[in-house]
């Protein structure tokens, strides 16, 4: 009796860790990770029926009964295998959370990779492994998913250079006036009158950011002009790499004005990278030294509104430029003028009133032409599309649907 | 040959990358390149701090006005970067216990955390700090009403003013949200500002910029603007 | 009766800085709490991170300096604090040279408050990585080309939690504190948009909430921008969670709040004002 007690109790503690094993994922597929470099694969599969993720969507579901409201034992894990063709071991290569179902293997060469995906329990135990499955990687020479892209970006970038070969060929551009730059002159030759400094401020980012480049371009026209009026120019910088280039700047503007003797690279220097110490350091120069013209030309943060309230209570004319559209507001609350956005990219090639420079500015508008059509196509298809069958939110509807997907995912795509 | 040599570099350097963008087998380049740039950069800071070193002795033996300033300036930087350097006050890493540099430098009881915590940080809240001050002023002398677009701006500012505030939406609670009037509530109205007029500026003036930028690195690129080099 | 108006257009703005202190600085010092009605952004942000199934991993990026900490600390001891209650796995980094110091101070909180979170299983500290965004491109592919050890310089190798981890991509959900650039838009342009898997949500500065706007809700679930939503967020917390509010210290945007509330008022007060002595002086303040 005994021994059919013990065996019962085997039998059924058996049963219950059978139980406790969880259920495997599957359903297992590999396939070639698209637009790579043919290194990657793509493993995706059903979740494990003990999943907690699968749960949660389960439960809301009235009509599934057989998955039960708690799990006792969930998955917390899935651990990917892979065997590499002549190989005979499979070795793990990679683990993923619960409730996810794909994995992307990489680091791989061209030949033939087996996998599969194995369920890692609370308790630690682990489920058999799942059914396997084989892919090998494709290289492709082209990323397709940005074709699209690479169109727009050809259209744009030729038409800017279409324009800029028309106006060297002799076409005569008009541009409107630009308030802001018109009066760069004026507030160069104030200071000169008055026998104070202008203060020039390249943004506080360095010389990789493209605003620091358009601001260094207004540096040198900036720096022409002093020269021509024999005015002191002040050229704090936030990064050495920017202060070596206005050096460059400056110099070559004064050679190119004339008057190389009035150079001194002593007025450009590096301060510090940090952002409220060069705001300390510029706004004590303002106090101190009272510059009458003041340029902000870059990319700013917070100090925006220090640097102009300052200069402002000194009684400097000041004219801001910045591609930052938080900091617009603050600039032109504060300064006398202010180059917004494209303005402000616009401003070298409108100081130096070179025709190949204003024919980029001319390039600009086929691109905003282009996305305007864009935006118009797209608000006019959403807006029919919605009146005539409303359907889900942001993916469009009814007959427009098809076409609003195909310009969301395959013309403007990633 | 001074301008060709780095206008060469930025050419090939930048169309290749734009290629590299749609050819995967040669899209890490651009983290390569993003490396170099750091590598560029640590010599930039050799390079920095040699100029302000410079800069402060030239005031200083020169006793131009404020030189006490720069001796001030000159401690701080070399103490800071000696203390950081040296790792002075650094615990050994738990794990490397035998190595008495494998601790981070700024570890916590460090004289550089030290300089972080107590220096630093007191400093750059306060700079930030008087943000709040400039504002008032600003407010005071720029917020005013001198024509249609100004009275505008002011009448949107007070708006979002009052709907940032806990008690603002309090102003028109009397309005029940399921009402058709209830867009008239503050908080509605001010989403509407931000979340539709904001947005819709704010779209346009980046798409503006987005261009801009691209004109802009075309002419650095092709050369056409060559006067962040110090020329036309 | 215009020589008054007269003066106050002549007023020496050091009468204005009083005026914010006070404004600033008595509703800090009473501590005094208002109560917060909760936006649905807020909710969404929430949720983003309550919704996820206990024990899910997290990437924090803390992406700002301590000039920022008054208005960023508030809610980033809030986010660690929710995934902390809900035993998600935080991973701490930084593309900004003085995150450290805000990332020590999370971790700080985590030891104090969560004795039982332990380092390299529960959180772990990656530490700063120069490069600006290109950090944020290459994490997304390559986790370990930058991060082979973390802050203390302990190979990952030999951290638990850091096992597995090839890219962030594996990362269910990022959440972002930042002040500026590199922050939250790069975090949004370069992990966000291009990879289908990850997902965002993010906290950011009062100013630089206008830019980050139009990237909600298709590119980004939801973001706090300043004090205000992060008081917002320690209510729903708060709701959930009643055993955080009794903490110290964890309803310092509430605090702050107050401050803010008192100020904007006195913003209002000080425009009106400045109109109404442009208008009594005929016109002459002000230029715009």
């Amino acid at each position: 009796m005994r021994i059919f007690i013990t065996l019962a109790i085997i039998i059924l503690s058996g049963g219950t860790l059978l139980a406790q094993q969880p259920t495997p994922p599957t359903n297992l597929k590999v396939a070639d990770f698209v637009n790579d470099a043919g290194d990657r694969l793509q493993l995706t599969w059903n979740l494990s029926e003990d999943d907690p993720a699968l749960d949660g969507s389960d439960a809301e579901d009235a009509s599934t009964e057989d998955v039960p409201a708690e799990l006792d034992n969930p998955i917390i894990q899935y651990r990917i295998d892979r065997q590499t063709s002549g190989d005979s071991e499979f070795e793990e290569v990679g683990t993923v959370d619960a409730g996810i179902d794909e994995y992307v293997a990489k680091e791989l060469e061209q030949q033939k990779y087996t996998f599969r995906v194995i369920a890692i329990a609370a308790d630690g135990s682990v489920s058999v492994p799942s059914e396997t499955a084989s892919g090998t990687p494709i290289v492709q020479w082209i990323d397709k998913s940005k074709i699209a892209f690479g169109i727009f970006m050809l259209i744009v970038c030729g038409s800017v250079v279409y324009f800029i070969e028309m106006a060297k060929a002799g076409r005569t551009l008009n541009v409107r006036k630009i308030a802001g730059l018109e009066a760069i002159e004026e507030a160069v030759g104030r200071a000169t009158e008055m026998g104070r400094d202008c203060l020039f401020v390249p943004g506080i980012q360095d010389i990789n950011d493209i605003q620091t480049v358009a601001g260094i371009t207004v540096l040198s026209r900036v720096a022409e002009l002093t020269a021509e009026y024999d005015a002191g120019l002040d050229v704090p910088t936030t990064r050495s790499l920017v202060m070596t280039t206005a050096r460059e700047t400056v110099e070559g503007a004064y050679t190119a004005a004339g008057r190389p003797d009035l150079y001194n690279p002593d007025n450009i220097y590096y301060l510090t990278d940090e952002q409220f110490g060069f705001v300390a350091a510029v706004t004590g120069k303002m106090v101190r030294e009272k510059p009458a013209a003041c340029f902000y030309m870059g990319a700013f943060y917070a100090e925006s509104l220090i640097f102009a309230e300052t200069a402002n209570t000194v009684g400097a004319i000041q004219i801001a430029g910045t591609a930052m559209p938080s900091q617009l507001p603050f600039f032109v609350a504060a300064c006398d003028y202010v180059l917004i956005g494209e303005e402000f990219f616009a401003a070298s090639a409108y100081l130096s009133g070179e025709p190949q420079q204003l024919g980029s500015l001319k390039g600009q508008d086929v691109g905003k032409f282009i996305a305007a059509i864009f935006l118009i196509v797209g608000a006019v298809l959403m807006t029919v599309g919605e009146f005539i069958s409303p359907g889900s939110e942001g993916e469009g509807s009814g007959m427009f649907r098809e076409v609003i997907l195909f310009i969301k995912d395959g013309l403007l795509g990633n | 040959m001074k301008r060709l040599v780095p206008i060469v570099i930025a050419s090939i350097v930048g169309f290749v990358l734009i290629l590299a963008k749609f050819i995967p087998p040669i899209q890490s380049w651009e983290e390569n390149v993003v490396l170099w740039f750091d590598i560029l950069a640590v010599f930039a800071f050799v390079l920095g701090g040699g100029n302000l070193i410079l800069n402060h002795l030239k005031k200083i033996s020169d006793r131009q006005a404020g030189w006490g300033f720069s001796v001030i300036t000159l401690v701080a930087f070399l103490g800071t970067l000696t203390v950081g350097l040296l790792k002075i006050g650094v615990p050994p890493n738990e794990k490397y216990l035998d190595y008495v540099w494998s601790g981070d430098y700024q570890a916590e009881g460090s004289a550089f955390w030290w300089v972080f915590s107590y220096v630093y940080v007191p400093l750059a809240s306060t700079m930030f700090a008087t943000l709040a001050f400039y504002i008032s002023s600003a407010a005071f002398r720029a917020f005013r009403a001198n024509n249609i677009e100004a009275s505008l701006l002011l009448m949107t500012a007070l708006l979002v003013l009052v709907a940032q505030t806990s008690s603002g939406p309090m102003l028109t609670d009397f309005i029940p949200d399921d009402s058709s009037y209830a867009i008239f509530k503050v908080e509605n109205i001010k989403g509407m500002l931000v979340n539709l007029f904001n947005t819709l500026g704010t779209r346009a003036i980046m798409i503006g910029i987005a261009l801009g930028v691209v004109s802009t690195s075309l002419k650095v690129l092709l050369g056409v603007d060559q006067s962040y080099l110090g020329g036309d | 009766m215009n020589t008054i108006w007269h003066k106050l257009a002549d007023l020496d703005r050091r009468w204005l800085f009083a005026l914010t202190f006070l404004a600033i600085g008595i509703p800090l010092l009473t501590g005094v709490v208002l109560p917060q009605k909760v936006s649905p952004m807020v909710v969404n942000v929430f949720d983003a991170i309550d919704t996820l199934p206990e024990g899910s991993s997290i990437l924090m990026p803390l992406d700002f300096d301590p000039s920022a900490e008054g208005e960023l600390q508030p809610m980033a001891n809030a986010f660690v604090r929710h995934c902390a209650e809900k035993k998600h796995k935080i991973y701490f980094m930084t593309i900004w040279p003085q995150g450290v110091g805000m990332i020590q101070r999370q971790i700080a909180l985590l030891k104090k408050e969560y004795p039982d979170y332990q380092y390299g299983k529960d959180y772990v500290n990656l530490g700063y990585r120069p490069g600006y965004e290109g950090v944020i491109k290459l994490i997304t592919s390559d986790l370990p080309k930058l991060y082979d050890s973390d802050q203390q310089g302990t190979p990952v190798s030999q951290i638990p939690m850091m096992q597995g981890i090839d890219n962030i991509q594996q990362l269910p959900l990022i959440v972002n504190v930042s002040s500026g650039d590199p922050g939250l838009k790069q975090w949004v342009q370069y992990a966000a948009t291009p990879y289908d898997s990850i997902e965002i949500v993010g906290g950011t500065t009062g100013v630089q909430a206008s830019t980050l706007y139009p990237y909600i809700p298709n590119q980004m679930i939801g973001m706090l921008a300043g004090i205000k939503p992060a008081a917002e967020y320690e209510k729903v917390m708060f709701e959930k969670y009643p055993e955080i509010e009794e903490r110290p210290e964890s309803n310092l945007a509430h605090i702050f709040m107050t401050s803010q509330e008192v100020a904007h008022f006195m913003l209002i007060a000080i425009i009106i004002l400045g109109n109404l002595v442009m208008w009594k002086t005929s016109g002459q303040g002000g230029r715009s």
